[in-house]
């Protein structure tokens, strides 16, 4: 990886979409937006609202389907030279791996995210993501067709990450990936209904920072594959809080949003910081807290 | 951009007008801006403006902001010589010129009126007719009527009878009086729908720009949809500015 920032996905539809704003070559990877076996509409309208130092979305996974990605946007994003990943979803372990299967027959895309943690939509996502059994299930079936770098994205809405994480390790996982937003709500008084159309919705932006914080320390005490860490970095410095924690790389997502050139801007915020504490890389500093 | 000026045209309202040392890049009327609000630890996303006017000459770029929360609040606080942050332009805006001399009828309702100075405008440099018909609660809530009026005629309704005729702006007169090539709406849900049932039932084409919730604006998140004949699409990207046959709305 040129740099240790990647994009989150749904947040950075296929990088193309800010191609006007940042060199996506700049970007170590781009983990476009959530695609599944067949196509999906999304919930309804609304999807979105504003919190205190956030937001929540539900917006369902809405997406045209692998067979629409590799036939009209694969050939789009391939040539951008970075690592371009495809988050993976499904509804049920094969559909997981039937999807994955033909994310691996392309050139080009070195490694898939696997989601079983979105909190939006009914079946599958995250009711994979919140057990031991159901996520091992999930990440041994696409093991068997998937033969490339295979990342977890993991839920924290759950009691112990740290044991679904080492279940996703023992099943053949490459690294994970945390964390997927956390699932919250937010009433309209004078409606006295839910803000959003599905009522709940995933929980992003600078308010969750902590609890990723904390989920990746726990996950990195816990197993020895690689963590990617996400969850409300908006600059170098939440980004260091992560590799301190334990990550090896991280994500930015709703940070994307108030700035499309947020990227960028943090693996220079990195590299210098590394620089002004000595460090050569990354690597010196994954996990470094001390006791 | 930098604030070069700061109207009150109206208690709700604020006008900021904004240059920068840059040549403002091409904007399509329509289209709109994401304003980062600085300041305001709780607005924590963009809001998402439409352009109300561009003045190539001054270099100028007007944003007439009506204010709503918290966030809106803040940039009504904006003084001369502040700066702002802004993602523009962003969107697709209303249709270009179809042929010379067309007639086009603009009904704005509210803050819904602000992209139809710039379109107006753009109408009338082009070689089409414009025509403003503008609603309002009252007399005092109606917005830059005397611009509006340089650039072409202006009907007016108001819900109290303050102003032009009285009631909605489907109920004006010259509605059954004058024939027009095609209409373009901004404003108020509900005004948007009876105006696009007006346009049905008398055969004439029509565009809506709509308003969605939005967080990035760029088409990314796909939070700011809207169900179309072809699917749930980004109101950000795809439009904002739509034709009412792509929609699915009751007309």
């Amino acid at each position: 990886m040129k740099n240790p920032v990647m994009t989150a996905s749904g947040t950075f539809g296929y990088g193309v979409e800010f191609s006007d704003f940042v060199d996506l070559e700049e970007i170590g990877g781009i983990i476009v937006k959530g695609t599944t076996l067949h196509p999906r509409e999304g919930n309804d309208y609304p999807r979105m609202v504003e919190t205190a130092s956030g937001m929540l979305n539900c917006v369902g996974l809405q997406n045209k389907g692998v067979d629409y990605f590799c036939e009209h946007i694969y050939p789009e994003i391939k040539d951008i030279r970075t690592n371009m990943i495809v988050n993976v979803s499904g509804s049920s372990p094969e559909d997981y791996a039937e999807c994955a299967a033909k994310v691996n027959e392309l050139e080009g895309i070195p490694a898939i995210e696997l989601n079983i943690s979105c909190p939006n939509v009914k079946q599958g996502g995250m009711a994979f993501g919140v057990t031991t059994e159901g996520a091992a299930m999930v990440v041994k079936s696409v093991r068997k067709v998937y033969d490339k770098t295979l990342i977890v994205k993991l839920s924290p809405n759950v009691t112990s990450i740290a044991d679904i994480a080492l279940a996703v390790q023992d099943a053949g996982a490459d690294a994970v990936s945390l964390i997927n937003t956390l699932m919250g709500m937010v009433i309209d008084i004078e409606k006295r209904k839910p803000v959003l159309s599905i009522a709940t919705g995933g929980m992003s932006g600078p308010a969750v920072k902590p609890v990723a914080v904390r989920c990746v320390w726990q996950v990195a005490k816990a197993v020895n594959i690689p963590i990617v860490g996400l969850g409300g970095i908006m600059n170098a410095h939440d980004a260091i809080e992560f590799f301190l924690a334990g990550a090896s790389a991280i994500e930015i997502g709703t940070a994307n949003f108030i700035d499309p050139t947020v990227t960028v801007k943090v693996a220079k915020g990195i590299n210098e910081w590394l620089d002004a504490h000595g460090c050569h890389s990354v690597n010196e500093i994954v996990g470094q807290l001390n006791a | 951009m930098r604030v070069k000026a700061v109207e009150y045209p109206h208690e709700w309202y604020v006008l900021l007008k904004l240059t920068d040392e840059e040549p403002l890049p091409e904007c399509v009327p329509g289209q709109f801006v994401e304003v980062k609000v600085e300041g305001s630890p709780r607005t924590f996303l963009r809001r998402p403006i439409s352009i109300n006017y561009v003045d190539r000459e001054k270099n100028e770029l007007w944003l007439l902001i009506k204010k709503v929360g918290e966030g809106t609040h803040k940039l009504a606080e904006l003084k001369v010589g502040e700066t702002l942050n802004l993602v523009f332009p962003l969107g697709n805006g209303f249709s270009l010129v179809q042929k010379q001399g067309e007639r086009v009828l603009l009904v704005g309702g509210g803050v819904g009126v602000a992209p139809l100075l710039d379109y107006g405008k753009y109408l009338k440099e082009k070689g089409a007719e414009p025509v403003f018909l503008l609603g309002a609660r009252s007399k005092n809530d109606l917005l830059e009527q005397e611009l509006f009026k340089e650039i072409a005629p202006v009907y007016v309704t108001t819900e109290d009878g303050s102003e032009g005729e009285k009631g909605f702006v489907t109920q004006h007169t010259i509605l059954s009086r004058e024939k027009f090539d095609r209409i373009s709406v901004c404003g108020p849900k509900p005004m948007m729908v009876s105006v696009a049932r007006y346009a049905k039932a008398t055969n004439t084409p029509c565009e809506v720009s709509l308003e969605n919730m939005m967080a990035c604006g760029l088409g990314a998140c796909l939070c700011c949809v809207e169900k179309t004949v072809k699917g749930n699409v980004c109101v950000c990207k795809e439009g904002p500015v739509f034709d009412i046959n792509e929609l699915t709305w009751d007309v």
